[in-house]
């Protein structure tokens, strides 16, 4: 249907793209993997120390569960958050529906940065929490552990992946022929025999795609644990940046980011095929 | 049944009133979709509320469903109050049309859902399913996704859904409209015999006059939100009461006639009637009027000259548009051959049924 030539031309600039900026770094990533640095210089020799490092030392594997920790901890805390709100705006919101979705949306648009500076100022010690809680005469000094803890990362988090996980949700929901809750009524099922018969068994889908964006994302957030996170809430991807910068072993920080991009993928695999095996049209 | 008189008011169905809606209006914002309608449901009968779309008919299906709330009247089931229940407490199911199958629950599970909410022994539920799914011919799909079913298995599966409940009431939102003309009318006949089989009481939706024709006791005609006849169908077919009614269901030739001294005339046709002096509206069926071929016929006869302007010919019969001195009269012969010309016509008086509206 389509010459040869005008489907050369149409892939061409999409392939380059995925070729030039992803397959290629990723590539590149891949080798340094495997490459060491000696004496403050990147050297091109093929072996497998970086990972042997990655499984003797125990502060790797450490940071891995504690990232695992916190991305589950997100996880749920965002599904028991956008679960509610998904379901009361599809099935109950009549004329406001529209003006909600904004309402979540608008978030978005502001930057992480901003979001992540909000909570600062939410939590810290001379912060508006801690202010309201002296003010109520609940504390009588400013709580420290608010800020700068897994806590403070765990909420920030929450806050900005909340709506990547309402999205699917809402998605799937929205997808829920409104007859088939009708039809369960109708069969003598109460609202909340129909919820957890109909509504959701087929609000999976969107569970798993929404529970994946929480986990995921988290795992490979640096941003959060650099800006409200302590010591103690240093994730993986703070431990890769680090070493892609001040510590400078790219070697290293690419064997890990290799770790990582296997177990998203392989993470991602089999959502994906959960999500499939949930789905019914 | 077909004795009963003919009337726009409530006709009292025979044997017991299972349903009755009673002065039951419904508006949608400004729109009054529903106009102070009362109706009422006899046990074991099929009844077919008829309408265009935006009738009302589904509107009406809804509220005994309990979809809806009425904004204002009652419903009664059984001498109980209905419109005050939640959905879920009603004796009443529903098969929509389009279906509702629950996408991911199996056949058997999908017919099962029903008597597994509402606690009926699980001991006891197997069996009913299979007979259920026996009833519908559907027993080799018990396994199967409703996703992999055609369009008539699900409304098999849909209807098995409801029937397994053994409700007192089951409401068809035109659930034959989605499947193709063969299927449909196979599955006409089944639904007919499975109601006589079960006795329950069918309360069916649908558009399609001839399809309301075909299954229902009686039809209750529905026009703007207000009932406009309800009868059986022989009835409501050979005794419409109004102009629309007899244009609804079937075809007919409308003749407004004037009314003196026991002869009504339009244009050059006259016939005996026994109404008062006025302007009546009457309606003819094509197939009251026969070609008169031969003079033995009866002299009551009704007879006129008419031209021949236009024929088709559908297999069995012919349908003529016959120019009676301006008046363009359809006709409806058996098959009969080209016709040209003039020919003599006639018909009975007493099949000019007068309209009061």
């Amino acid at each position: 249907m389509y010459s040869r030539a005008y489907k050369t031309i149409i892939s061409a600039p999409p392939l380059l793209w995925v070729g030039l900026f992803l397959l290629l770094p990723y590539a590149l990533m891949f080798a340094h993997s495997f490459w060491q640095v000696r004496d403050g210089l990147i050297v091109h020799e093929w072996n497998l120390q970086n990972y042997s490092k990655l499984f003797e030392n125990p502060v790797y594997a450490e940071v891995l569960f504690r990232t695992a920790r916190i991305a589950a901890s997100v996880m749920v805390l965002s599904l028991i958050l956008a679960y509610p709100l998904a379901y009361y705006m599809s099935f109950h919101s009549g004329a406001r529906k529209d003006l909600l979705y904004q309402l979540v949306i608008i978030p978005l648009w502001v930057s992480y940065l901003v979001r992540g500076y909000a909570w600062k100022t939410i939590l810290g010690s001379e912060g508006v929490l801690n202010g309201f809680l002296q003010f109520l005469h609940i504390t009588k000094e400013p709580v420290s552990f608010f800020l700068y803890s897994p806590f403070a990362v765990i909420l920030t988090l929450t806050h900005i992946y909340t709506p990547f996980v309402f999205l699917p949700l809402y998605a799937s929901l929205e997808h829920i022929p409104r007859n088939l809750i009708e039809a369960s009524h109708d069969l003598g099922a109460s609202p909340r025999t129909t919820f957890f018969r109909i509504i959701l068994p087929l609000s999976i889908p969107g569970l798993i795609a929404g529970a994946t964006f929480a986990f995921v994302l988290t795992l490979g957030d640096f941003l959060g644990p650099m800006l409200v996170g302590g010591p103690s809430s240093i994730m993986i991807a703070n431990i890769v940046q680090s070493l892609f910068g001040t510590a400078y072993d790219w070697p290293l920080g690419a064997a890990i980011a290799v770790c990582i991009l296997v177990l998203t993928v392989t993470l991602l695999f089999f959502t994906e095929r959960l999500e499939k095996r949930w789905a019914f049209r | 049944m077909s004795s009963a008189p003919s009337s726009r008011e409530l006709t009292p169905p025979p044997g017991g009133v299972l349903l009755e809606v009673r002065n039951i209006a419904k508006r949608f914002g400004e729109r009054e979709v529903l106009k102070n309608l009362s109706l009422q449901i006899a046990s074991g009968e099929f009844l077919t509320l008829l309408g265009e779309s935006g009738s009302g008919k589904t509107t009406l299906l809804r509220l005994i469903a309990g979809f809806e709330q009425p904004t204002a009247g009652e419903i009664w089931m059984g001498g109980a109050r209905l419109d005050s229940l939640p959905p879920y407490k009603r004796r009443v199911n529903t098969v929509f049309q389009q279906y509702a199958l629950f996408p991911h629950l199996s056949v058997s599970d999908n017919v099962a859902y029903g008597l597994r909410v509402s606690g009926v022994r699980a001991s006891e539920i197997p069996a009913r399913v299979v007979a259920a799914l026996g009833m519908v011919k559907m027993h080799e799909y018990a396994e199967a996704r409703p996703s992999r079913l055609s369009g008539g298995q699900q409304q098999r599966v849909a209807l098995a859904r409801a029937l397994v409940n053994r409700p007192q009431l089951l409401l068809l939102d035109e659930p034959l409209s989605a499947l193709d003309a063969n299927l449909r009318k196979q599955m006409q006949s089944e639904l007919k015999s499975l109601q006589r089989e079960l006795g329950i009481t069918f309360l069916f939706v649908t558009h399609d006059q001839e399809e309301a024709m075909a299954l229902s006791d009686r039809i209750a005609l529905l026009r703007d939100g207000a009932l406009e006849q309800v009868a059986s169908p022989r009835e409501i077919y050979s005794r419409p009461a109004t102009s629309y009614t007899a244009q609804f269901i079937g075809q007919t030739n409308l003749l407004r006639a004037d009314v003196r001294e026991g002869i009504a005339t339009s244009g050059n046709l006259r016939w005996p009637c026994s109404l008062q002096s006025g302007t009546v509206l009457f309606s003819l069926r094509p197939e009251c009027i026969r070609m008169m071929n031969d003079n033995s016929l009866p002299t009551e006869v009704v007879r006129f000259r008419g031209r021949i302007q236009q024929q088709m010919f559908t297999g069995s019969v012919e349908q003529l548009e016959v120019d009676c001195s301006g008046k363009i009269l359809r006709v409806r012969i058996p098959a009969h051959g080209v016709l040209n010309g003039e020919h003599e016509f006639g018909f009975d008086p007493m099949d000019a049924v007068p309209l009061s509206g």
